[in-house]
């Protein structure tokens, strides 16, 4: 579904990304972690065709498309979803109106009838119902005045409405409850499925105890140090980053 | 943003121009072009001296230079003062004997003057450069005792309501442009509520100015007795063209004891193209006058259009508990300029007034609010409050708020809360990745902001307003 080679991308006149290469096939469930400041939310952003990032080298293709060349809207059209790890307020925009206007523009793009507002509230209950989402967020402006948590909250939330084929989830985790996490995880279990792929981008292994990822992947220094299996989390939540470091300095060299 | 900034910015469709057979005065301004104006529409000779004292009030003025706007100076001898569609005269008793053009016109603006087709519940007045050619439901309105006409032919049919209000919420010398309107004003709507009538459809007027090189004056006059009701809105378009147009309306409102009169408006005058070449100069006077206890104006525009815009509509609230409000969206964009606001003056006891303002600002277009709260020293607890809100999009547009607040009566309240924000290139590229498009992004957004203003306007008419607002702000963002 995704393939990403020797990417490189900076922000200004600043490398982050030094050369990413990963595959990512329907149905798995990526994990990446790594050190603050290591360049995982800007993979996330340049796969998502944030304009601040400008990609320098490398190919990224998804689904047989040069992703690169696409627009984010039209990458957006196209399945890809990104949970920001800031999500940003939309004042005087209902949550509803917003995600009607995003859920319809993928039926125009698949060629399927848009949705009215009586058929989609129906949806909209129904997903808040998985999601224990309260319905009065769904009238209040996007993200506007929500807590840290409800706006993660919110971010997967429209991810259930949107149901994309490439979910990226920058640290949904960071600032949910233990409950909240959990029902977080269930609406992310829900979706699993083998048309669908999942970018984890997370600091701590307890998320992966719920989304059990099929790869782990170290991020550092821009690029991906260390690649494993569910249990790579457990070893670094053991034994930090710090052993991984000299890697990353060595693939630097 | 340089995406944003490529798109392209889509035409003003309503800049077309009609060709008509029209019967335009000579440029130029004098007693005689007065005496001229007045004798076309067969005025009483109380009119005539009372145009002819305003025009002489008018010489000795000088146009205002406080407002945020920059501008030549406008020369009033090359500006024709009278145009009218030439075929049928004045008189117009069907529509059969309105030019098929004009008709055509109308429909092309989206205005049926057809009773059979027109919009259900509303009455419309077309108004083609200086004067009125067709006004729509007004036999059923007679019936009800409500007068909605022509200016011209309330001067001829309704001679001492026309006499007894004229200029009497907006003296002739009030302002150089009032002046100047009062002196050559052609056309115009008037409406007349009788006591304990709820007027039970929309009152509108369609401004068109279709010559070239003419000035529009038109004069509207809405009075409501005692416990009347009554919704009215106007809209306006013009020809693109590459002179400047001057536009200056007087539009008084009275409201009587416990009577009730909302004004809309939906102001979408040429703005001239993107380098800011044409486009109206819109220098309007309009101000209600409260005049009898429980009474309420409420004032609500949109306005999108127009080169320059200098307009403050305004309440006097002179009877106990009377109500003002105002309700505003003034977008600019390109080169526009915009300084509007309000006045709340209030007299009476326990008046209150509501204020609230989204200005726009987009490509190098600057905006203005400028707003006067003035509570007097016999208006006890009188309450104002103003929001006062402006958009930014893009680095190279103004927005500035100029607040005046008087208060000479200790019980009175007066709040004032503004804000500034600026749509951000993180909101945009949130939407984006969500698969809406810059364009939609910033409508969904600017709509948002608008939504308290909106809210105000009648049904069909915030729909057209929404979607105007996308067509003026397309391509604009930076
Ligand atoms: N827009 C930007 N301008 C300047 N520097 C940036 C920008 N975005 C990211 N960076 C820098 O790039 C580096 C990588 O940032 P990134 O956000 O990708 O890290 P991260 O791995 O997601 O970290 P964290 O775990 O703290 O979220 C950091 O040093 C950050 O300061
Ligand atoms: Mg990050």
């Amino acid at each position: 579904m995704l393939s990403i080679k020797d990417l490189t991308a900076k922000v200004g006149a600043k490398e982050i990304l030094t050369g990413i290469t990963l595959n990512v096939k329907a149905g798995e469930v990526h994990a990446i972690m790594g050190p603050n400041g290591s360049g995982k939310s800007t993979l996330a952003q340049v796969l998502a065709g944030h304009p601040a990032y400008t990609v320098t080298g490398g190919t990224v293709t998804y689904q047989g498309r040069d992703l690169t060349e696409m627009t984010p809207e039209d990458r957006a059209k196209e399945g890809i979803f990104l949970a920001f790890q800031y999500p940003v307020e939309i004042p005087g925009v209902s949550n509803a109106y917003f995600l009607r206007a995003a859920y319809n523009e993928r039926e125009k793009q698949a060629g399927r009838p848009e949705l009215d507002v009586m058929e989609f509230n129906t949806l909209l209950k129904e997903k808040s119902k998985i999601l224990h989402i309260d319905e009065s967020l769904l009238n209040r402006p996007v993200n506007e005045g929500f807590s840290g948590g409800e706006k993660k909250r919110n971010e997967i939330f429209q991810l259930a409405v949107l149901e994309p084929k490439l979910a990226i989830l920058d640290e949904t985790d960071s600032g949910l409850d233990i409950d909240a996490l959990r029902t977080v995880s269930d609406g992310v279990n829900r979706l699993r499925s083998k048309d669908r792929a999942f970018i984890v981008v997370t600091h701590y292994q307890r998320l992966l105890n719920y989304i059990v990822p099929d790869f782990v992947h170290v991020i550092a220094g821009g690029r991906i140090v260390k690649s494993g299996g569910k249990e790579l989390a457990l070893e670094l939540e053991q034994r930090g980053y710090d052993w991984l470091k000299p890697a990353a300095a060595g693939a630097a060299r | 943003m340089e995406d944003v900034e490529q798109l392209a910015t889509k035409d003003y469709k309503w800049g077309f121009v009609t060709d008509v057979a029209s019967d335009t005065f000579a440029k130029g301004l004098s007693e005689d072009v007065v005496r001229a104006i007045s004798a076309k529409k067969n005025e009483p000779s109380w009119l005539t001296d009372w145009r002819l004292a305003a025009y002489r009030a008018w010489l000795k003025m000088k146009a205002p230079v406080w407002p945020n706007v920059t501008y030549p100076p406008i020369d009033y001898q090359g500006i024709a003062y009278y145009s009218a569609p030439a075929a049928p005269k004045d008189k117009k008793q069907s529509l059969d004997e309105v030019d098929p053009e004009i008709l055509k016109t109308y429909e092309k603006l989206g205005i049926s003057l057809d009773e059979q087709k027109r919009l259900q519940n509303i009455a419309v007045d077309a108004v083609f450069d200086s004067v009125s050619v067709a006004t729509t439901c007004k036999d059923y309105l007679e019936k009800l005792g409500i007068a909605f006409c022509s200016f011209s032919e309330a001067v001829h049919k309704h001679p001492e309501l026309v006499r007894r209000y004229l200029g009497s919420v907006v003296p002739t010398h009030d302002n150089f442009f009032a002046a100047l309107n009062s002196a050559v004003f052609s056309d115009g709507s008037f409406c007349f509520i009788p006591k304990g009538v709820k007027c039970p459809m929309e009152l509108s007027t369609y401004f068109r100015i279709n010559a070239a090189d003419t000035g529009q004056f038109e004069r509207t006059l809405i009075v409501a007795e005692e416990g009347a009701q009554v919704s009215y809105l106007e809209g306006c378009t013009a020809p693109k063209r590459d002179t400047n147009q001057l536009h200056a309306a007087v539009v008084e409102l009275v409201a009587l004891d416990n009577a009730t009169i909302k004004y809309s408006t939906v102001q979408n005058w040429y703005p001239g193209d993107k380098d800011g070449k044409g486009g109206i100069y819109n220098f309007v006077t309009k101000r209600g006058k409260c005049a009898g206890v429980n009474s309420k104006i409420t004032w609500t525009q949109v306005e999108t259009g127009s080169a320059i815009t200098w307009k403050y509509p305004s309440c006097i609230l002179v009877g106990d508990n009377s109500v003002g409000e105002f309700y505003s969206v003034a977008v600019v964009n390109n080169r526009q300029q915009a300084d509007t606001g309000t006045k709340m003056i209030h007299v009476g006891k326990n008046t209150r007034s509501t204020i609230v303002s989204k200005g726009i600002s987009a490509g190098r277009g600057n905006n203005t609010y400028r707003g006067q709260v003035k509570v007097a020293k016999g208006a006890a607890k009188a309450r104002n409050y103003t929001q006062c809100d402006s958009l930014l999009i893009g680095d190279r547009c103004g927005a500035h708020t100029f607040p005046y607040i008087e208060v000479q009566n200790p019980t009175a309240k007066v709040e004032h809360e503004a804000s500034t924000s600026k749509i951000s290139e993180d909101q945009i590229f949130y939407c984006k990745q969500r698969g809406i498009s810059t364009e939609n992004a910033i409508n969904m957004i600017v709509n948002g902001f608008c939504k308290e203003v909106f809210r105000e306007l009648p049904m069909e008419f915030a729909v057209e307003a929404q979607k105007l607002l996308g067509v003026s702000l397309d391509g604009s963002v930076g």
